[in-house]
C-alpha cells in the first residue's frame, strides 16, 4: 500500500509552487530534508504507532519508562541531525529555514505525534534559552538539546492554574549566584508536563514559570510577577536536582508522551537559574509562543491529513452497495457513493487548508525581520493554532464515519488518530483562550495587522479574478472580508466585556475566511502550474475542486456565525448558572 | 586502495510501476526515483570498509540522465568522497554500462569495484559480471559477507545450495546481495556537506563508448491478472485437472 503520510506531492506544491521556498533555501536541500523525513517517519515513527498507544509509560522507583521503540526512533532522529535542523549555525544548528523544518516535521507528526512531541518540546525549550538566556546557559542547557542529547519541557500549568497562569504558586527564592547566573531554590507542583520524565535522554531541562515572593514573603499578584527558570533534572555537577515525579496522567491519546505531575523542591528546594530579568517570564514565553502554537496547528493538520489519506484508501477498496437505482450487479467501492465523496472532499478541504495555513505561518517566522510579516504572524497565530486543531479533528471524525463500524474498532488507526488529535484544541491555549487572544489582544487592542492581512487578501482576489472559474470565489472572499469588518465596527462600539461574549464564534468565522483566502491563493498557484511543474492534471483539478468545495459549502457558514456575533446576544453569557 | 561504487537511479521501490499506454515501457513521469537498493548496500559496504581502514577513498559513479546527480548526492551524503556522472538520456543496457565502467575504472584505478547484484527496474543481473569479463578481473557475486585482507578479498556468496566463500585477489569485482548489510540513513549535516563534494560530469563519448542498444523492446505489458483458483475434492481430481491442463 502507498504511504498514508501526507502527500509529498502536495507538500512539494505548497513549498515550491505556492510559497516559492527557493527564496529561503535551494530546492535540492529541501528535497533531501523531506526525503529523509519521509523515510525516517515511515520506517521508525509509524512502526510503533499502535504499540506506544497500547504500552503506556509507567513509573517505578527509578523514574518514568517509555515504550522502547520511541527511544530508538528519537536516537535516530538525533543522530541524523534533525534536532538541530532549524537552529542557526552559530548555535550548533544547520540553519535551515523554519518553513522547510516545519514541512519535514509534518511527516513525523503524522506518523507518530506522541513520539514527535519530545523533539517539538525540546526545540521550543532550546529556542527560548537561545533567545533570552546568557552565554553560559546557552552552552550548558541549549546546546545539548540542539544536539538531541538532552530533552526539554515547558512547566507552566499547575493543578490549580491551567489557562490562568496568573495563579501559579511555585515559589523561587534567591540562592546566590554562579557562572550560570542568579540561582534560586524552587518549590511547587507542575501539572501536565509532557516529557516531564523519561528514560531516553541523558538529562531533562525543565523551563519553569514561578514567582519570586516579595520581601515580606507574599506572592505578587497577576502575571507581572512571573519569572522563568531553568531547572535541570541532573545538575551540572552530576547530582540529582530536587525534582520528582508525583504521578503520571493517563490520557485519551498522545499516550507515548509521558505526561507528569512534577514536584519541585520536596526537600531542600530545586536548583534553578533565572532566564533574563525577574518578572519577564510570561513575556518571554509569549514571544516564543508563536512557534509553539504553529507547531500545535501543524500537528493537528498532520493527524487530520493522515486520516484523510487512510479514508481515501479505504473508500477505494471497500465494496459496499450499488449506485442509487441499481439493484443488480457487483457492489461498488464506496468512493462511488456521492455522500462518501462529499466527506472526502470535506476532509481534503480541511486538511490541505490547515496545512497551507501552518506552512504560510512558518514562512512568516522566517520573514520575521520584516515588521509586516511579524505583525501578520501575530494576528494569524491564534488561527494557525485553532483552525487546524478544530478542523483537523473534524477530518478525523469524518474518517471514522467513512470507515463505518471498522473505524470504531482498534483494528484501524483512525480511532487513535481522533483520540490523539482531541488534545490539540485544548493544549497551548484552548480554543476559548485563542478566541479572546484574537479578538482582544490581536484586533481590538491593536488592530494594526488587519490592513496587512486585508492587503494580502485583496492581492489574492485580484489575481484570482482573472483566472477562469475563480472570479466568483474572489468576489465571495471580498464579501466575507467585508462582513468581518462590519462586525468589528459593531464590536468596537459595544462595551468591553460584551464584545467577548461570542469571541469563539468570531474566531471560527475569521478562521474560515483566512482559510478561504489561502484556498483561493492555492488555486491560483495550481491553475498556473504548467506541464513543467511536474504536477499532473488530476492534482491540479483536485486543488481547484477542493477550493470550490470550500467556497460553496464552508464559507457560507461564516454568515451564520457572524450574525450571532453582530447581534451581541447574551443568551449564554447572561444565563443564570442555576439553570444548569 | 580506492573503491569504485557504481549506482543506478531507478523507480523507487515503494512505487507501483505503471506500464505506458502504448506498451513501449514503464511510465516514469512524475514518479519517485531513488537509488537502486542493492547499490545502496554497495555504498554502505564501501563506507564500512573505509571506516575499517581497508579503503582510503570511495568514488561513486552513475550512468544516466542529469537527474542521476541526485542519486550520486545520496551516495556522497552517505559517505562517498567524490562522484562521476556519465550523462546520457538514452536507455543504456548492461553491456554499455559495463564498457563505460571499464573506462572509468581505467582512470580511477580502484582496488575494488562494488555494486548491486542487479537493479530493481530491469532485474538484469549482468553489469557486474560483464564488467569482470571486460576487465578480466575476478568476481564475487551475490555477496552476503565481504572481508578485505591485504591484497585479497573473501566474499561469501548466497548460492542456491547455501553459502559459498571465494577468495579473490585484488583488484576484484563484488556484487552485493540483500543481506550484506543494512544501509545507513544519510544524516542532515552530511547531506549539507555532500553539496560541496566534487561531482564530475562526463558523457559516454568522453570514454569513446558506443551505447547504441543491442536489444529491441517489442512490447511491455502488465503481468496477467491472477485468476481465481478452484477447490478440488481429492488428489485424483487434482491429477485429472493437471492432466487436462497439459502440465502433468
Amino acid at each position: 500500500m502507498a504511504s498514508t503520510l501526507p502527500s509529498r506531492r502536495d507538500v512539494d506544491f505548497l513549498l515550491h509552487d505556492w510559497l516559492k521556498s527557493d527564496r529561503l533555501q535551494d530546492r535540492e536541500t529541501i528535497d533531501a530534508l523531506l526525503d529523509l523525513a519521509e523515510k525516517l517517519a515511515n520506517e521508525q515513527f509509524l512502526t510503533h504507532y499502535k504499540q506506544a498507544d497500547a504500552e503506556e509509560p509507567f513509573l517505578d522507583a527509578s523514574g518514568v519508562h517509555i515504550c522502547p521503540p520511541i527511544g530508538e526512533a528519537l536516537r535516530q532522529y538525533a543522530e541524523l541531525g534533525l534536532f538541530s535542523a532549524s537552529f542557526p549555525e552559530e548555535a550548533g544548528g544547520l540553519g535551515l529555514p523554519y518553513l522547510a523544518y516545519s514541512a519535514a516535521f509534518l511527516f513525523f507528526s503524522a506518523a507518530n505525534i506522541a513520539t514527535a512531541a519530545y523533539p517539538m518540546l525540546t526545540a521550543a525549550n532550546a529556542r527560548l534559552i537561545l533567545e533570552f538566556g546568557n552565554a553560559n546557559q546557552v552552552a550548558t542547557f541549549a546546546r545539548p538539546q540542539i544536539a538531541g542529547d538532552w530533552f526539554g519541557t515547558m512547566c507552566l500549568s499547575e493543578p490549580q492554574a491551567g489557562s490562568s497562569l496568573a495563579d501559579v504558586r511555585t515559589r523561587a527564592v534567591a540562592d546566590g549566584e554562579d557562572e550560570l547566573g542568579a540561582r534560586y531554590r524552587l518549590a511547587g507542583n507542575k501539572m501536565w508536563i509532557s516529557g516531564g520524565d523519561q528514560d531516553v535522554s541523558e538529562n531533562i531541562v525543565h523551563l519553569v514559570l514561578a514567582k519570586i515572593p516579595d520581601p515580606d514573603g507574599t506572592m505578587p499578584l497577576g502575571t507581572a510577577g512571573i519569572s522563568l527558570f531553568i531547572v535541570p533534572k541532573i545538575l551540572p555537577d552530576g547530582t540529582r536536582n530536587d525534582v520528582s515525579v508525583a504521578g503520571l496522567n493517563h490520557k485519551m491519546g498522545y499516550r507515548g508522551t509521558a505526561n507528569c505531575l512534577l514536584n519541585f523542591g520536596e526537600n531542600e528546594g530545586a536548583t534553578g537559574w533565572i532566564v533574563g530579568e525577574p518578572g519577564q517570564g510570561l513575556r518571554q514565553m509569549f514571544l516564543m509562543m508563536n512557534e509553539a502554537r504553529i507547531s500545535v496547528g501543524l500537528g493537528a493538520a498532520a493527524l487530520g491529513y493522515r486520516s484523510y489519506r487512510l479514508s481515501v484508501d479505504y473508500a477505494r477498496e471497500r465494496l459496499q452497495g450499488r449506485p442509487i437505482g441499481e439493484r443488480a450487479g457487483p457492489p461498488v467501492p464506496i468512493i462511488e457513493h456521492p455522500d462518501v465523496r462529499r466527506m472526502l472532499l470535506q476532509q481534503k478541504s480541511y486538511v490541505e487548508g490547515a496545512l497551507a495555513l501552518c506552512l504560510y505561518c512558518a514562512q512568516l517566522v522566517d520573514d520575521e525581520a520584516d515588521p509586516d510579516a511579524a505583525a501578520l504572524l501575530g494576528l494569524l497565530t491564534p488561527v494557525a493554532k485553532t483552525w487546524p486543531s478544530e478542523y483537523g479533528l473534524a477530518a478525523n471524525d469524518i474518517a471514522i464515519q467513512i470507515h463505518g463500524g471498522y473505524g470504531y474498532t482498534r483494528d484501524f488507526d483512525v480511532e487513535q488518530l481522533w483520540r490523539d488529535n482531541r488534545l490539540n484544541p485544548i493544549h497551548e491555549g484552548t480554543t476559548g483562550v485563542q478566541g479572546v487572544d484574537l479578538l482582544g489582544r490581536k484586533i481590538l487592542r491593536d488592530g494594526s495587522a488587519l490592513p496587512i492581512l486585508e492587503r494580502a487578501i485583496r492581492n489574492t482576489a485580484d489575481a484570482a479574478s482573472s483566472v477562469e472559474g475563480l472570479a466568483d470565489h474572489a468576489r465571495a472572499l471580498l464579501a466575507a472580508w467585508q462582513a468581518i469588518g462590519d462586525v468589528l465596527t459593531v464590536l468596537r462600539e459595544s462595551d468591553d466585556r460584551a464584545a467577548f461574549d461570542n469571541a469563539t464564534l468570531f474566531l471560527w468565522a475569521f478562521g474560515h475566511v483566512v482559510v478561504a483566502w489561502l484556498w483561493l491563493d492555492q488555486a491560483v498557484a495550481a491553475a498556473g502550474c504548467g506541464a513543467q511543474s511536474g504536477h499532473d492534471a488530476n492534482f491540479v483539478e483536485g486543488k481547484l475542486r477542493a477550493c470550490r468545495f470550500f467556497f460553496e459549502t464552508e464559507l457560507p457558514k461564516t454568515d451564520a456565525w457572524l450574525a450571532v456575533v453582530r447581534s451581541g446576544t447574551d443568551v449564554a453569557s447572561g444565563a443564570s448558572e442555576d439553570i444548569f | 586502495m580506492k573503491a569504485l561504487v557504481p549506482v543506478k537511479r531507478v523507480i523507487d521501490y515503494n512505487v507501483k510501476p505503471r506500464v505506458k499506454a502504448d506498451g513501449s515501457g514503464v511510465d516514469l513521469s512524475n514518479v519517485k526515483m531513488s537509488m537502486n537498493p542493492f547499490d545502496e548496500i554497495a555504498v554502505e559496504e564501501a563506507i564500512r570498509l573505509k571506516e575499517a581502514g581497508k579503503v582510503e577513498e570511495i568514488i561513486a559513479v552513475s550512468v544516466g540522465p542529469a537527474k542521476a546527480q541526485e542519486t550520486l548526492r545520496t551516495a556522497l551524503a552517505m559517505g562517498a568522497d567524490s562522484a562521476i556522472l556519465v550523462e546520457t538520456d538514452e536507455e543504456v543496457e548492461p553491456l554499455a554500462v559495463a564498457k563505460i565502467l571499464k573506462a572509468v575504472a581505467a582512470e580511477v584505478e580502484p582496488g575494488l569495484v562494488i555494486l548491486g547484484k542487479q537493479a530493481i527496474d530491469d532485474d538484469s543481473n549482468q553489469t557486474g559480471q560483464m564488467l569482470a569479463a571486460l576487465m578480466d578481473l575476478p568476481q564475487g557475486t551475490f555477496a552476503s559477507k565481504v572481508e578485505v585482507d591485504g591484497d585479497s578479498v573473501s566474499v561469501t556468496r548466497e548460492v542456491d545450495g547455501g553459502l559459498e566463500t571465494v577468495k579473490l585477489s585484488l583488484p576484484a569485482i563484488v556484487t552485493t546481495d540483500l543481506r550484506l548489510n543494512e544501509p545507513r540513513y544519510a544524516s542532515l549535516p552530511n547531506i549539507m556537506k555532500a553539496k560541496k563534494k566534487p561531482l564530475e560530469t562526463k558523457t559516454p563519448a568522453d570514454y569513446g563508448v558506443d551505447i547504441t542498444p543491442r536489444l529491441k523492446t517489442t512490447n511491455v505489458s502488465e503481468p496477467p491478472v491472477r485468476q481465481a483458483g478452484v477447490k478440488v475434492a481429492d488428489v485424483d481430481e487434482l491429477v485429472a485437472k493437471l492432466k487436462a491442463m497439459g502440465v502433468a
